[in-house]
């Protein structure tokens, strides 16, 4: 069982930026309807793609820096992140399917 | 991957208190049942921060909190849940094909419950600023415009609920409306017009979103005048109403003029055995209490239409 890990920006570079997996990171807050509805999704793809990507989120209460860094104003905004860079950016609800096909993509490229 | 085709009694569409409801009654009737929703379970009331009038809760309960607890009864009951997307129902004699990506499915009896979809403004720089200063969702995005001017666009009930929810962050509120008369009930207007944080831009309709890497400006035309005004603002929330979410099912239900599906007291559309329930009805009150109640009703007469 791989679970998404919940973590501070001071350790965004350390674990999203100089990861060799890929990186999906979910910004979140606890007010924020959609996101609840998002991190059963999340959760279960952290099983289904352990070991080829990691999972991350990141509370933009708690870590408004790091959201404005990448431009989250509206949230969930979930991004994965390849070799540092942004790889792709889903804004909003997304069903499952849907992330497979984006996390697929950044492990072919 | 072999696809074999699943047969149901009833395959309810859409995932919000309407389909919610009915799946908890068709499922303890035991009916093999299954919700196909193609969104977030729990429907657009997921948004709502608070909802005051359901009854039973007394301080109110959040929508997300309400539709949880919703869908888990229904799965105690039996009730089945895909995520999918429905492409089109084909009538085969009794049988109802219900067509989704992941496959097909066969009902007796099809619930469609799929209620409406976020109308857009469609106007230039709404796609490109979308989660970008464009948001549809005030309790989702608002603390992202702490102590900034934010636009509202919308004169219902919803869009007031956005700007009274945006009090609690942003410091300016405009709310651009296209008469010179709100939708919206009394007791949220009275709200609204004691807020001195929340301006009422009159007779405005929104022309263009203007930016750079995020919302800097609207572009309103006053209606009467023609006369074209800028505003500064960092955010605009659009809440424009709603529309059914019946594309798929043009010339196989009656539909009414504004795409909603026609039914009879039995909540039983033009064709036999398949059911609305929920905002996508004409004549739906657009309440969680009315889609709930939609639901059981619905439920009750599709198991009445099965054992016919």
């Amino acid at each position: 069982m791989s679970k998404p890990v919940e973590i501070e920006e001071t350790k965004f570079d350390e674990v999203v930026l100089k990861a060799k997996t890929p990186v999906l990171v979910d910004f979140w807050a606890p007010w924020c309807g959609p996101c609840r509805m998002v991190a059963p999704i999340v959760d279960e793809l952290a099983n289904e793609y352990d070991g080829k990507v990691s999972f991350v989120k990141v509370n933009v209460d708690d870590n408004p820096k790091t959201a404005s860094q990448y431009n989250v104003m509206s949230i969930p905004t979930l991004i994965i992140f390849k070799n540092g860079q942004r790889a792709s950016t889903i804004i909003g609800f997304c069903p499952k399917a849907e992330l497979k096909k984006n996390l697929d993509t950044a492990l072919s490229n | 991957m072999s696809e074999s085709v699943k047969k149901y009694d009833v395959i309810i569409i859409g995932g919000g208190p309407a389909g919610l409801s009915a799946g908890i009654y068709t499922s303890r009737a035991r009916l093999r049942s299954l919700l196909i929703e193609k969104g977030a379970i729990g429907g657009q009331i997921i948004n709502a921060e608070k909802v005051e009038n359901y009854p039973g809760f007394a301080e109110g309960i959040s929508g997300i909190d309400l539709t949880t607890a919703m869908h888990q009864q229904a799965t105690k009951f039996g009730l089945e849940t895909l995520a999918d997307e429905v492409s089109s129902i084909e009538v085969k004699g009794k049988e109802k094909l219900v067509k989704t990506t992941q496959g097909d499915f066969i009902a007796g009896a099809v619930i469609i419950a799929g209620g409406s979809e976020r109308q857009k403004l469609g106007v230039p720089g709404e796609a490109k600023y979308t989660g970008k200063g464009v948001s549809y969702c005030a309790t989702c995005d608002g603390a992202f415009f702490r102590g900034k001017t934010v636009a509202v666009i919308g004169g219902g009930n919803a869009a007031v609920t956005e700007a009274l929810e945006l009090t609690k962050f942003a410091a300016k509120i405009i709310l651009v409306h296209r008469r010179n008369e709100l939708r919206a009930t009394k007791i949220m207007q009275e709200k609204l017009l004691a807020d001195t944080r929340i301006q009422v831009s009159w007779d405005s309709a929104v022309q263009e979103i203007i930016g750079d890497t995020f919302v800097k400006q609207i572009r309103l035309r006053n209606v009467k005048t023609n006369k074209e005004t800028v505003i500064d603002v960092s955010g605009v929330f659009v809440s424009v109403g709603s529309q059914p979410a019946t594309g798929y099912l043009k010339g196989l239900l009656n539909l009414d003029a504004v795409g909603a599906i026609v039914t009879n007291g039995r909540l039983e559309t033009s064709v036999p055995g398949i059911f609305a329930a929920g905002d996508i009805r004409s004549g739906s009150i657009r309440q969680v209490i009315g889609a709930a109640g939609d639901g059981a009703m619905a439920a009750v007469n599709a198991g009445k239409y099965l054992s016919e």
